[in-house]
């Protein structure tokens, strides 16, 4: 089941890609029909789940035993949300109107595949797998930047990729570097987790963590290691920024709770201060840049670190003591997973809908446009409520996660906590003046034909606003899900 | 003392290699002009009765036989199949290409003979059959790398390989006299237990003379300044075989060579170290400003090469050394074929502008591209990534994790001149007219290598199985 999600996308791309040409309509009703099969299968498998500390539904096949290398995928609490966030935002993305310059083979074909790797990186329960469907990402996405980029596209997307395959190498020596501490040598998670095969000091034990923390930093991104964000989100098609800021940038999340918060728990209990201080500044300097934006693509790529900023900062209090503090640390992590989650959801709503101004206007910038609320009601109405959701309204996904984050991390890190919650407040800022500059305000004249969001493009939102709501006014089921997972990480 | 006695029967690939180079050779003397062409068939068939006679190698009861100066290890096995395999791939990818060429049947003679000579290279265990090896697969390539004679690039080509090579191989001879003055041996077996008591500093020389040699042959630093001029102006399917067969070899007998000196440390560890990372870094410094994609490949070649040396520092000191350095050298040798091979198909065109577009007007020639580029910067689930995760594992295992290191911020540097090929490829828009493509040969030695890097990337449980067992004499 788990492996038919992968593999249903996977064999879909090519054969899209071998479609006719000109079979424009047939390319697109393929292409979309097959990215909605993970979506369904992630709704048998989110049933059949039963919750607990270890994964499941576990499909294993020896790959290169020689290597000790398994072909292994299972879920857990922590991926299976990340599974289902993917699963949604692929479809949705891929659903969304974007001109594709003739080209519809090659796009789906690449969303298709990036769909595979992606929830490849999130199932797999073996580092050789997980480094493979990791770098098959980045593979796919500079593609989808480079080809239906705008601006300056083909420099942003080589600069997406020479950064984050920096990471990805660094990531690949970490990845060897543990493989070769474990005895008999092998790439198993859960062997791993189970064994952690490191001590907690030793140099050897830090340069390996030195190296998942920059694949990891870089991926999230967290400052200093974002340059790459900006320019990537703002070149990109507006579902290629959905799917890298709700998809791609949760594999670095997600890696710093698999591999570096299981898998070498006393070492990350050591540098995990110094990670909540890199996520604080995250914060901070996410929002005090976003703050001076006036490209509208710019302000939500910095929001983006910011929020990114927030959940380290839970995972890094999950993991800063050893023991003790089980139920702070427990939320913490909680909160760090729905956040994820949460940030998936709305940013992938605020990317498709610049990329929907963008198709309108021709332009991001914010002091262009004014009054567009007045035209575009269902536009304006979206970007309300994602924004609003983004600066952690009450009621909506993100405010859930926000205080689950902050309320863990208080009795680990309470400074720390009060610093953050100033990038927060900057937050709020900064998207009531973007819906200000944006929506409200006088129609300008030349916006007076601004269609307002097609059936298409209000159908998505719907599909990813309706479930933020769902989640900030009922979180439980989520919570319960990746609590199971995470009470057995902190050692409750 | 390992010997082995002298049977013909190990050596029956190189025997076949050799009677079939010579009859190759009386058949384009007497054939007609028009039936010159069946010297190419002919020359396929040689190369995979050779293949097939490694049959009577496998499983040899000693690593070594001919007394000892001869290896029929694993890695003699693996060394001959891959030199083999490329040779019938440069094969293909000449049959059109030289189409024209009234000479063109004693050109799979020379081929021939320069693969006996890598041959010979990856099994020599004695210091006198290394010189042999060198010295064959030399001569033969000099003339290989003229082939075109009235093209004043391949004969600058030719000059610059041939000068570099004779004094290559002239530093190469001193340190085989000065080993063996030490050793008083030039058997490696014997090596090993004689130079123990030798001098450091004499056999540092001694070593580094040799090394000289055979980096010319590996094109790796110091004598690599051929591999660029051959790569853009010898015959662009000799230009695929000559920066890969001979590095083969040479790789096989540097490791063979490093193995044979004594267990105390004499310092060639941190030598070859030395060499794998100037000359990684500096291919690829050199092959980000190029704009001929022929050139490219060249750099991007000498780079290569220095990836697979961390597999000669790691020796000994990880088990994953000597499979990592034959599957890795295989990836490659692929993926150099496949490189070349789509220049072949489009009738050598080199300048990386007359790429743009090729995704839409050639779609499997660009996807080619894909496929090579990514495989040499080691990107799953191609063979070069399962090479290289080998290779960055013995060297981290050996105690050099700088060296993987630096190697795998290579890997990201190498990234961006491939892009600068692949991205003109899918993002430009195409001329106006299309590029001529060469015929059903080049096509098969374009994909055919292609397809492997795929293959052995996903399934590589049975390669990596089998070479896991690979013995190194004298290791």
């Amino acid at each position: 089941m788990l492996t038919a999600m992968i593999a249903v996308p996977l064999l879909g791309a090519f054969v899209v890609a071998f479609l006719p040409r000109e079979r424009t309509v047939l390319i697109r009703r393929l292409a979309l029909g097959l990215s909605f099969v993970p979506l369904a299968l992630t709704l048998v498998v989110w049933l059949r789940y039963s919750g607990g500390p270890l994964p499941q539904m576990i499909e294993s096949v020896p790959w290169i035993p020689a290597l000790g290398v398994g072909y292994k995928v299972g879920v857990d609490g922590f991926s299976l949300p990340l599974v289902a966030l993917s699963a949604l935002l692929f479809p949705v993305s891929m659903a969304y109107p974007l001109d594709l310059l003739g080209r519809e083979r090659t796009y789906y074909g690449f969303f298709l595949f990036l769909e595979a790797a992606s929830l490849g990186v999130f199932l797999a329960l073996d580092l050789f797998l997980f480094f493979v469907f990791w770098d098959l990402s980045l593979v796919g996405m500079y593609f989808v930047i480079a080809i239906w980029g705008h601006g300056d596209a083909a420099r942003s997307a080589i600069k997406f990729f020479i950064y984050t395959l920096t990471g990805s190498l660094a990531l690949l020596l970490a990845i060897i570097g543990l493989y070769l501490s474990t005895s008999p040598h092998t790439f198993d998670m859960i062997s791993i987790i189970q064994h952690p095969p490191l001590p907690g000091d030793g140099l050897r034990a830090s340069l390996i963590f030195l190296g998942f923390v920059i694949a990891f930093v870089i991926k999230s991104p967290l400052a200093p290691l974002h340059t790459w964000l900006p320019p990537a989100h703002v070149d990109a098609p507006g579902p290629g920024s959905a799917i890298l800021a709700g998809v791609l940038l949760k594999m670095g999340t997600y890696g710093f709770i698999r591999i570096t918060l299981q898998m070498m728990p006393d070492t990350f209990r050591r540098y995990a201060f110094a990670l909540a201080v890199l996520a604080v500044i995250s914060i901070i300097y996410g929002a005090l840049v976003s703050l001076a934006q006036s490209n509208l693509k710019r302000l939500i790529a910095y929001t983006s670190i910011a929020h990114m900023g927030l959940v380290v900062l839970g995972i890094a209090a999950a993991g800063g003591v050893l023991v003790g503090a089980v139920d702070a640390r427990r939320i913490a992590l909680d909160g760090a997973t729905l956040g994820m989650v949460s940030h998936g959801l709305i940013t992938g709503a605020l990317f498709l809908i610049s990329g929907s101004i963008y198709a309108r206007a021709g332009t991001y910038e914010m002091d262009e446009f004014g009054g567009l609320a007045s035209k575009a009601r269902t536009m304006g109405l979206a970007t309300v409520v994602a924004a609003f959701a983004s600066l952690g309204l009450p009621g909506l996904a993100q405010f859930v996660s926000d205080v689950e984050v902050f309320v863990g991390a208080f009795a680990i890190y309470p400074v720390l906590v009060v610093i953050s919650l100033v990038g927060m407040v900057l937050l709020a800022a900064l998207f009531l003046r973007m819906l200000k500059k944006v929506f409200l305000g006088p129609l300008r004249e030349r916006w007076q034909s601004m269609r307002d969001l097609d059936g298409v493009e209000t159908a998505v939102m719907i599909s990813l606003l309706v479930p933020t709501l769902i989640i900030g006014v009922f979180p439980a089921w989520l919570i319960n899900v990746i609590d199971a997972t995470a009470r057995a990480v902190v050692g409750g | 003392m390992s010997s082995g006695g002298m049977s013909l029967r190990s050596v029956l690939p190189e025997i076949v290699l050799l009677i079939g180079a010579l009859g190759i050779l009386l058949f384009a003397l007497f054939a007609s002009r028009r039936a010159q062409r069946f010297a190419a068939h002919l020359s396929l068939l040689v190369l995979a009765a050779s293949a097939a006679s490694t049959w009577f190698v496998v499983g040899a009861s000693e690593p070594t036989t001919f007394f000892g100066a001869y290896a029929v290890d694993g890695a003699a096995v693996w060394g001959k199949l891959i030199i083999l395999a490329t040779t019938a791939l440069a094969v293909l990818l000449s049959y059109e290409w030289f189409a024209a060429d009234p000479r063109r049947g004693e050109l799979y003679t020379l081929l021939l003979l320069s693969a006996l000579g890598a041959v010979l290279l990856a099994g020599a265990t004695d210091l006198m059959e290394m010189v042999l090896g060198i010295l064959l697969s030399s001569a033969t390539g000099y003339v290989l790398a003229s082939y075109h004679r009235r093209s004043a690039r391949a004969a600058e080509a030719a000059m610059k390989y041939y000068l570099l090579g004779a004094l290559a191989t002239g530093f190469m001879v001193f340190g085989v006299v000065l080993l063996f003055g030490m050793g008083g041996s030039t058997l490696f077996g014997a090596l090993r237990v004689s130079l123990g008591g030798a001098d450091a500093w004499a056999l540092a020389v001694a070593v580094g003379l040799v090394a000289i040699g055979l980096s010319f042959k590996i094109g790796a630093f110091p004598a690599y300044a051929w591999v660029p001029d051959v790569a853009d102006g010898a015959p662009a399917p000799m230009a695929a075989f000559l920066t890969a067969a001979p590095k083969v070899g040479a790789l096989i007998v540097l490791a063979r060579l490093a193995a044979a000196l004594p267990a105390a440390d004499v310092g060639w560890r941190p030598l070859i170290a030395v060499l794998a990372a100037v000359t990684m870094t500096l291919g690829n410094l050199a092959a980000l400003r190029q704009d001929d994609v022929r050139r490219l490949l060249g750099w991007s070649s000498i780079s290569q090469a220095g990836y697979a040396l961390m597999a000669v520092v790691a020796l000994g000191r990880s088990d994953l050394a000597v499979p990592s350095l034959i599957y890795f050298v295989g990836a490659y040798v692929l993926g150099n074929l496949a490189a070349f091979g789509v220049v072949v198909e489009l009738r050598g065109l080199a300048d990386r502008h007359l790429y743009n577009g090729l995704s839409r007007t050639r779609p499997w020639l660009a996807l080619t591209l894909v496929v090579v580029f990514l495989s040499f910067v080691g990107v799953p689930p191609l063979a070069g990534f399962v090479g290289k995760l080998g290779l960055f594992a013995a060297t981290i295992e050996a105690g050099y994790t700088w060296l993987a290191v630096l190697a795998a911020a290579n890997s990201v540097l190498s990234l961006a001149y491939y892009l600068r090929v692949l991205g003109p490829a899918y993002l430009g828009q195409p001329g106006p007219e299309v590029a001529a493509t060469m015929g059903r040969w080049a096509r098969m030695g374009t994909y055919v290598p292609a397809a492997a890097l795929l293959v052995l990337g996903i399934a590589a449980q049975p390669l990596w199985h089998a070479l896991a067992g690979a013995g190194l004499f004298p290791l």
